[in-house]
């Protein structure tokens, strides 16, 4: 065990510089197309744009419940990782989606995620997606994510 | 064929998925034997969600996952088109590696109004799943 304190740095402002990078590196984020669009210290928010090749029901036009998924499973290890005070990232445990009302075709879906409670090796996590404000959802989240241990550039773990 | 292994809505269940832009941006496709399907998921670059560790993202792999156990309650069901979902809860159990991904669903209870589904995704080995969901759809018509 390192006794060391160590230096902590203010993750959330670093991801908030790095914003469309966050997402860049993600094929399929890229593919599903959201952005994210502020990140606060274990708070971050972000956009789904409606787009023909996500819909799931072509008889309305709405998005498929497996972009929301995405969007907020993606959006809730972010707001993990933003809680910390070094620089950790984190794999999804479980996540639950309850979907609430089907999101209106053509129209963009705002999303919520904070990480309400974090320990040495587990991050809890809400999300929300709505049109307008929280008051009219389309979906709510509630996950847990592992922290992973840093690692090196070749994709081994330190020990 | 065997007539036995012939199930009518085994075609439709084809029809759904090219109609579904969704599916057709996964690349998912579905297997059907009587009221047995195997949805199956090819590698593409895009459903990686992390380059470094070459994973599948896990929002890909939930997609597939409910668009399985939704096709598999409308297999077993003599619903006019596929259920929609009220929730899903996913266990992600291993990591999705880059290859392709198998699934199956079962349907646990098919009720008047909702059905409960558990579907699990493999790679290798069947017993080793990468993830698995239980879902509910609304298969009332209201």
């Amino acid at each position: 065990m390192n006794d060391k304190p160590k230096k902590e740095y203010d993750i959330a402002a670093i991801m908030n510089e790095n914003i469309n990078v966050m997402r860049d590196v993600v094929p399929w984020a890229n593919e599903t197309r959201f952005r994210v669009t502020k990140v606060d210290k274990g708070h971050v928010f972000g956009v789904q744009p409606w787009a023909e090749h996500l819909v799931g029901d072509p008889d309305t036009g709405v998005i498929h419940g497996g972009v929301i998924t995405t969007f907020l499973d993606n959006l809730s290890g972010m707001a993990c990782t933003a809680a910390m005070t070094q620089l950790r990232f984190v794999a999804t445990i479980d996540l639950r989606i309850d979907y609430m009302r089907p999101a209106e075709k053509g129209r963009d879906i705002i999303g919520e995620a904070e990480c309400y409670h974090l320990t040495r090796t587990v991050c809890f996590t809400r999300a929300w997606a709505y049109h307008e404000t929280r008051d009219k959802l389309i979906a709510t989240s509630q996950g847990t994510f592992a922290i992973n241990k840093p690692r090196f550039g070749d994709g081994k773990a330190r020990t | 064929m065997n007539p036995d292994l012939t199930n009518p809505r085994a075609d439709e269940i084809d029809a759904i998925l090219k109609r579904i832009p969704f599916a057709q941006t996964l690349g998912m496709r579905c297997e059907v034997l009587g009221d047995e399907m195997t949805a199956i998921l090819p590698y593409q670059e895009k459903l990686i969600g992390n380059v470094t560790i070459r994973a599948l993202h896990g929002g890909a792999i939930a997609s597939f996952l409910e668009l399985t156990a939704m096709l598999q309650v409308f297999l077993v069901s003599d619903m006019p088109r596929p259920p929609k979902a009220i929730n899903i809860t996913i266990d992600y159990l291993r990591q999705g590696h880059a290859k392709d991904l198998y699934a199956r669903a079962f349907v646990m209870k098919m009720g008047r109004r909702m059905a409960s589904v558990r579907a699990e995704a493999w790679q290798e080995n069947r017993a080793d799943p990468v993830s698995a969901i239980v879902a509910h759809f609304m298969v009332a018509a209201d």
